[in-house]
């Protein structure tokens, strides 16, 4: 049985170079505490190097020169943790959350996946890169032994069954995690590594460091053995991101959406998972001007205010983060957040990838993901009440629908008949020249908004039409067909529906209809063969007491 | 040489055998695949709508064209083909949509309100990819500023269509796509059918047609029924040429009868109904679910 510990040097500072890789090449000192008591607490070794030390204060370490500053952030240690805790489960479901900068995964049973122990340790080492972690990894039979040589050796290590307290020999004995007290002790002794320890005769040692001596001694010869505690797996994907200055303009937030959505998109990776809906908020600092006016206008000041929420939800369940950005870019640019943003937190629902293969003979689809985009993209230019799929309701209210979503066609295979040898044959497309088993129906083109007409009525039944500029005599009318409905709502409705045909005045005249405009244009009557009569149906609103054209048949 | 060359090229020919029929012959461009529109009298006419090109419909008010449309999305949201609609002037109707046979959970509708918005939205559209049918309807667009789109944008579309299975259908007032057209239908109204209630629809006692020739002032009883419109359809332009081999595909490619000079001669009547059936469709649909 084989374990591997991942340990996360500095794990703090690595939170921090995970949000902002550009800092890498720079020192970068971290800072907490409450102010003016603000304090280094950690640093990267090129801080190190620079003569940062740590617990100086904020402004000293503001005198050197190429050193940047960033305050200590929970909520990225968080997110760095829960990388770290996805990377295990991409390898082991057995693994154990030992601290927030350390895991250790079971290694049993998965040689015939990934190879021997090195090669699967250096796997480790190179999706940890890939998460924006460089890690030490360590593989050994021991559980403690693996925690410690991580800790204390860098990059991969890999200590055979047997060699452990000679390999850990050589590590410093604070590796082992001992009390203050402990390695000050230690320390008087001229105990310095594990090796010199675990040389110390185990009955004095209890005598004078009591139970932890004895712990001591345990770990320094690799002698330790105990149980895995397992982690419970969880499928909970967030990222966080707060702003040290608040921040206004889209552009640069848009940025920083990127790299929040890169993180987010390796970690739904590495747990062979997409997103099938994104969250997205911003916690906000001080409202723009206009808006808080609007705000106070039509609400009493309230914390909510100061969030603003916006959800993408996929049609398939996708991880590429530059398709997410453009997503969530145009919902920003169609509905921006109405103040300074000084947080940003993203969270993805997770769901397994599609796997559809698509047929030969199946009618070409629109790529969800690109479809996705596109409507997106139409939503931006013409409102998003106005892209989609119509869909019906049950009402007998005139030109009454709503929108829904638009999902195309699913990639399925036709069905299939058996020929008279047994073989399978796809159900093909009629030809062009097959007729079509029913005969098609009249189009309608309706009017929206509805336009009012001035109808003449001869013994009750409309004789002449005036409408958008252009009059007409009605030739033939059918009606009066009333309906009506919802009498319980305010917006009930009560309407004699008329179909007419209409004879343009002037018989060699072409009528040109359009929404904005309806004349009946002269033309060469040699070249004119159309009729100049049109089928319109119009109805007299009983409650508004007028005529309106509610559309023509086409 | 010589000999290698043909060695070569049997080679080749052999390993793509079964897959691709010629691999060294000449793809005229003119040939295209084409689909039913859904109106027998116009397939034989045109042999359906061309795949990866673009057709113009064009013709006055209540000349056909939405029927023309709604046939033609019928036909394809039939075949699980995914749909899209650039209604440049918001008038589609779902409900005479769905009675006319269209799948609306097929079909995309962009509602446009601007000549612009039209224009972007099928740009958009025909970027995306994977439509096999794309209407732009401009028809209640201001004829004058459809007339001023400029050629090249009908051009841009034609190009973004080459080479892919989506039907571009263009249906407007007047011709406009020009030459970037290979298929230019015109539409005119012929005539209008009322029916007298109780008797047989398409009975030629019970019904009454109003063609062009009508001058007269005579009067319908107001309990008449529309029972359906005539149009006449005319081939202006077709640049589809015979094929010279059918395609592999399902789609068969039919050869034409008509000619580009012998457009003017080329009509076909075809005749549309009015559904009175679909008028609780609706409510129908959504009790059944």
């Amino acid at each position: 049985m084989a374990f591997a510990s991942i340990y996360v040097p500095q794990f703090m500072v690595q939170a921090v170079l995970r949000t902002e890789p550009q800092l890498r090449a720079g020192a970068l000192a971290l800072v907490d505490g409450t102010p003016p008591l603000v304090r280094v607490i950690d640093a990267n070794d090129s801080a190190w190097r620079a003569g940062i030390q740590m617990g100086m204060a904020k402004s000293q370490v503001a005198q050197f020169l190429g050193v940047e500053i960033r305050n200590r952030s929970q909520s990225k240690e968080a997110a760095a943790h829960a990388a770290l805790l996805d990377l295990g489960w991409s390898v082991s479901p057995r693994m154990e959350n030992t601290a927030a900068d350390t895991i250790v995964l079971d290694l049993a049973g998965l040689n015939s996946l990934f190879g021997s122990d090195e090669e699967i340790a250096g796997d480790l080492s190179r999706r940890a890169l890939s998460l924006g972690l460089a890690t030490n990894v360590a593989a050994a039979a021991n559980i403690e032994v693996a925690i410690h040589a991580a800790r204390g050796f860098t990059g991969v290590t890999v200590i055979p069954d047997g060699e452990e307290s000679r390999r850990i020999g050589v590590l410093p004995v604070h590796v082992l995690f001992p009390s203050e007290e402990s390695l000050a002790t230690l320390d008087r002794w001229g105990i310095k590594t594990c090796g010199d320890l675990a040389a110390l005769p185990l009955l004095e040692l209890s005598e004078r460091l009591g139970q932890e001596g004895v712990r001591l001694h345990e770990l320094a010869r690799g002698a330790s053995v105990r149980s895995l505690v397992l982690a419970e797996p969880s499928l909970s994907f967030r990222e966080e991101l707060e702003l040290d200055t608040a921040e206004e303009e889209l552009e640069p937030v848009s940025f920083l959406l990127g790299r929040l959505l890169d993180q987010l998109c390796a970690r739904l990776q590495a747990r062979a998972q997409a997103a099938t809906a994104i969250h997205l908020r911003f916690d906000l600092g001080d409202l723009f001007e206009k808006d808080a006016e609007i705000i106070k206008r039509n609400s009493p000041p309230d914390d909510n205010q100061k969030i603003y929420r916006k959800g993408l939800t996929l049609p398939v369940a996708m991880r590429d983060s530059k398709m997410l950005l453009k997503l969530l870019r145009l919902q920003l640019q169609s509905d921006p957040p109405p103040g300074s943003i000084v947080k940003i937190i993203l969270v993805a629902e997770p769901s397994r990838r599609r796997a559809a293969q698509s047929g030969l003979f199946v009618p070409s689809s629109p790529d969800p993901e690109k479809l996705e985009l596109t409507v997106a993209r139409l939503a931006k230019l013409v409102g998003s009440a106005n892209v989609g799929s119509p869909e019906l309701v049950d009402t007998h209210r005139p030109g009454e629908f709503r929108m829904s979503r638009f999902r195309p066609p699913a990639n399925e295979e036709p069905p299939r008949r058996k020929s008279k040898n047994g073989t399978e044959l796809a159900i093909v497309e009629p030809a062009a020249n097959e007729p079509p088993s029913r005969r098609s129906s009249v189009g309608f083109r309706m009017f929206r908004p509805r336009l009012p007409a001035t109808i003449e009525l001869h013994d009750g039944v409309p004789s002449r039409f005036f409408f958008r500029g252009v009059y007409g005599s009605v030739i033939a009318a059918s009606g009066p067909w009333r309906t009506s409905g919802d009498w319980w709502r305010e917006d009930f409705w009560l309407q004699d529906e008329w179909d007419i045909e209409v004879w343009v005045n002037s018989p060699s005249a072409r009528i040109i209809h359009t929404r904005n405009s309806f004349s009946a244009l002269d033309s060469n009557p040699q070249q004119q063969t159309a009729a100049p009569s049109g089928t319109y149906c119009i109805y007299f609103d009983v409650t508004a007491q007028s005529w309106f054209v509610r559309g023509m048949y086409d | 040489m010589a000999a290698k060359i043909s060695a070569l090229r049997s080679q080749v020919e052999q390993a793509l055998a079964g897959r691709v029929s010629a691999p060294f012959t000449y793809r005229d461009r003119n040939v295209f695949p084409t689909v039913a529109t859904g109106i027998p009298e116009i397939d034989a006419l045109t042999g359906g709508l061309p795949r990866g090109a673009l057709t113009e419909i064009f013709g006055p008010a209540c000349s056909g064209g939405t029927s023309f449309l709604f046939s033609a999305l019928g036909a394809r949201t039939g075949h699980d083909e995914a749909c899209a609609l650039i209604d440049g002037s918001d008038t589609f109707d779902p409900c005479s949509a769905a009675a006319a046979g269209v799948d609306l959970k097929k079909l995309l509708w962009v509602r446009c309100h601007s000549i612009e918005q039209t224009l972007r939205a099928t740009d958009l559209l025909l970027q995306s990819g994977g439509f096999g049918f794309i209407a732009v309807d401009v028809s209640d667009i201001s004829p004058k500023l459809v007339r001023h789109v400029p050629l090249d944008s009908w051009f841009r579309f034609r190009r973004a269509v080459e080479d892919t299975p989506t039907i571009l259908l263009l249906l407007s007032r007047e011709s406009n796509a020009k030459t970037c057209a290979s298929l230019v239908l015109q539409l005119q109204g012929h005539a209008v059918h009322w029916r007298k209630p109780g008797r047989a629809a398409d009975s030629s006692s019970g019904a009454n047609t109003r063609a062009n020739s009508y001058v007269g002032d005579e009067r319908h009883s107001p309990a008449w029924l529309l029972e359906g419109l005539e149009a006449r359809a005319e081939v202006l332009r077709s640049r589809m040429q015979p094929p010279a081999v059918e395609s592999l595909a399902h789609h068969k490619v039919l050869p034409l009868k008509v000619s580009r000079n012998a457009g003017r001669e080329a009509g076909a009547i075809f005749k549309t109904k009015t559904n009175w059936d679909s008028l609780g469709i609706a409510s129908a649909e959504n009790k059944s679910k």
